[in-house]
């Protein structure tokens, strides 16, 4: 059964003028174990729909459709107290830029051990052992004479890791991971990636992956929902749609990457912006930029169907089971 | 601490080694010795400073002798002699060059020596200690008053601030900010000293003397006078502080690290008050720091109103009368509380935030 099962989660932030719509009909399941990448531009819905799951999504924006389970429970609709008891236990979260993640004030040791405290009845003492042993599994160095250091006195790289130190206090199941390398240098990033591979291993921690980068994904994920204006246009096994990608968006992302074993003079590129929340056009929300689109793209609204199992795709050019792509 | 812009224009004579400069460089960031050094460097120039600012507050106070008028006229009656005059301005070294009296000046202010009053005809630096309590003792309390209040209702609008009580306490404080102090004593004494008959209107109420402070902490009558005065000095001061703390919890709740302690799971009453406002208050103690030292300044008003016998009342009485030597002595001492608060709020700046703190060893940098 999924460890956590997201199905038609629709989330919407009400302005003076109208309500928009960030996150709609967005449907995707983690197992137990599972690193799932959810990739996308900025404004894709990504970070919003782990806030959602999370239970933190900042007002006026609320969960306007959906529901979304973790380990057989329905979590979306707990009062705020629940909501935070599995907040840090059962879900950690890692967020983008460990440089603002930490409170300037604390020492990781006040804050680890104070995270420790809140999930467990272990007492301070054991609190700050096992503060000690969580950074000494991350990697930091002498963890003893750093465990007292404020989060100035650590580079961005090492911040990050007391970041994923305070996201497994409390050996969650599943960690939602905002971004975790966007901020950092490119060599720290894939130290940061093999990290979170490794933990996950260890612990048989599941990961939501999110990121913009497919390069991370490739590396990291094992299945991969592809995001674009509040809905997953694409999911399926990574090595399937890095290998074969079927909506035109994600074959747009695959060919922007650059390859060093390619002969092409230039990096293909996708015409256009995503739209901004306001003004996602009718039909199918990609057809302005689609190289593929037709009539019926500007009027129908595709839903996501399964292709070939477990891909499945979100394009009318694959809603009569053909698979051109 | 040096940057690594300052690093590199460390003076290299052409040809050196890059590795000697590497070691150079090291040498000057690394240890906490020189950090600990830079720490003292600091407080050494901010001393400096201050130095500056008490030569030049002292110049002025002595130049206030030279141009209000000819002190001879107010200590003398019309029948004295123009020799007599002249005696009494050689005794009091008044036709001395300016240096050497500017200079007999200071030195003597230094050692807290402020001449004779010419109305009282004693010691000025006695009769400002006389007063000081009674001003200090209002001014702190004032000051507690306005962080008691300021804080928890600044805190409690930042963090609810949609409900009608904090409209309310906005819409409030507005009127705090806007109206006049002696306004504000004015409408207290009315109300509760003349409509209700609750609190005295004016003086100190009974002191008990401590030999060398006289304080109303310890009697009814004393704290009873303090109430009133209390309220109308830190109201403004209250309400400043309450919108700082406002305002500064609305911008750290939108900082990624409460973000962040909200998905560890921490409970609000933690991440509002121990994470939220230990973050909100690092600014709040140097304003209200600074604060202090402008509540001791303008205790003059409310002094007047409520007819409190401290430092500001003297310093009016004495402006009435032309007492230069009350006078030069009521500026320097106040403009050396407020120099002296500044600096220990610099001071103190460094203990809170550990990011100016510098005494630690770090050698975990990227």
């Amino acid at each position: 059964m999924a460890l956590l099962k997201v199905d038609r989660l629709r989330v919407e932030f009400p302005t003076r003028h109208r309500t928009l719509v960030a996150v709609d009909d967005v449907s995707l399941s983690i197992d137990a174990g599972e690193v799932l990448g959810v990739v996308g531009e900025s404004g894709a819905g990504k970070s919003v729909t782990g806030a959602a799951i999370i239970g933190l999504i900042e007002p006026p924006g609320r969960i306007a459709g959906g529901e979304i389970c973790f380990a057989g429970r329905r979590i979306d609709c707990l009062p705020d107290d629940a909501k935070r008891r599995i907040r840090g236990r059962e879900i950690g979260s890692v967020f983008q830029d460990p440089l603002t993640s930490l409170n300037p004030l604390f020492t990781v040791g006040q804050q680890l051990v104070e995270t420790i405290l809140t999930h467990s009845d272990r007492s301070a003492a054991d609190a700050r052992r096992h503060a000690l042993r969580l950074l000494g599994d991350v990697g930091i160095p002498a963890p003893a004479q750093r465990i007292d250091a404020y989060p100035h006195e650590f580079s961005g790289g090492m911040r990050q890791r007391v970041v994923i130190a305070l996201a497994i206090c409390a050996t969650p199941r599943l960690i939602i991971a905002d971004e975790p390398t966007t901020a950092l240098d490119v060599s720290i990033q894939s130290q940061i990636i093999a990290l979170l591979k490794r933990l996950c291993r260890e612990h048989g921690t599941a990961i939501m992956l999110i990121t913009h980068d497919m390069g991370v994904i490739a590396e990291t994920a094992d299945r991969v929902a592809v995001m674009y204006a509040g809905r997953i246009v694409e999911v399926g096994r990574v090595r399937q749609i890095l290998r074969s990608p079927n909506h035109p968006y994600t074959r747009g992302l695959m060919e922007s990457i650059p390859r060093l074993d390619s002969d092409s003079a230039r990096l293909a590129q996708i015409d256009g912006t995503m739209p901004r929340l306001h003004e996602i056009p009718v039909g199918c929300a990609f057809h302005p930029r689609c190289p593929d689109a037709s009539d019926r793209c500007r009027e129908n609204r595709p839903a996501l169907r399964m292709v070939d199992d477990p891909a499945a795709v979100a394009c009318l050019l694959f809603d009569d089971g053909r698979a051109d792509g | 601490m040096f940057s690594p812009r300052q690093r590199s224009r460390f003076p290299v004579p052409p040809g050196t080694s890059r590795l000697i400069v590497a070691q150079l460089a090291g040498r000057a960031t690394g240890s906490s010795e020189t950090k600990a050094t830079t720490m003292l460097a600091f407080i050494l120039k901010r001393l400096a400073q201050s130095l500056l600012v008490m030569f030049f507050v002292a110049l002025i106070a002595f130049l206030m002798f030279q141009f209000v008028g000819d002190p001879v006229h107010q200590m003398v009656g019309i029948e004295t002699t123009l020799e007599e005059r002249e005696e009494l301005r050689e005794t009091l070294g008044l036709n001395d060059p300016v240096l050497v009296q500017f200079s007999r000046f200071v030195s003597a202010a230094a050692t807290f020596d402020f001449g004779i009053s010419y109305q009282h005809k004693k010691p000025v630096a006695d009769m400002i200690l006389s007063r000081m309590p009674a001003t200090l003792e209002l001014s702190i309390l004032s000051a507690l008053f306005a962080l008691a209040f300021g804080v928890p209702i600044g805190a409690y609008t930042g963090l609810h601030r949609n409900t009608w009580l904090s409209h309310v306490l906005m819409t409030v404080s507005l009127i705090g900010v806007s109206l006049p102090t002696f306004l504000i004593g004015i409408l207290l004494i009315f109300v509760f000293a003349v409509i209700l008959g609750w609190l005295p209107s004016f003086g100190r109420g009974d002191v008990v003397d401590l030999g060398w402070w006289s304080t109303g902490l310890l009697t009814i009558t004393g704290l009873k006078a303090l109430i009133l005065p209390s309220i109308t000095l830190g109201l403004f001061q209250m309400t400043l502080i309450m919108r700082l703390v406002r305002s500064e919890m609305l911008e750290v709740l939108r900082t990624d690290y409460i973000k962040f302690a909200r998905a560890r799971g921490l409970p609000d009453r933690v991440v509002h008050f121990r994470h939220a406002l230990k973050n909100a208050l690092v600014p709040v103690i140097t304003v209200t720091g600074l604060q202090l030292g402008s509540i001791i300044a303008f205790a003059i008003i409310t002094e007047t109103v409520f007819q409190w016998p401290g430092m500001g009342l003297l310093f009016l009485q004495s402006i009435q009368t032309v007492d230069i030597p009350i006078m030069s002595a009521y500026l320097i001492l106040i403009a050396f509380i407020v120099v002296a608060i500044n600096l220990v709020v610099d001071i103190l700046y460094y203990v809170i935030d550990p990011r100016l703190r510098s005494a630690r060893n770090t050698e975990a940098r990227p």
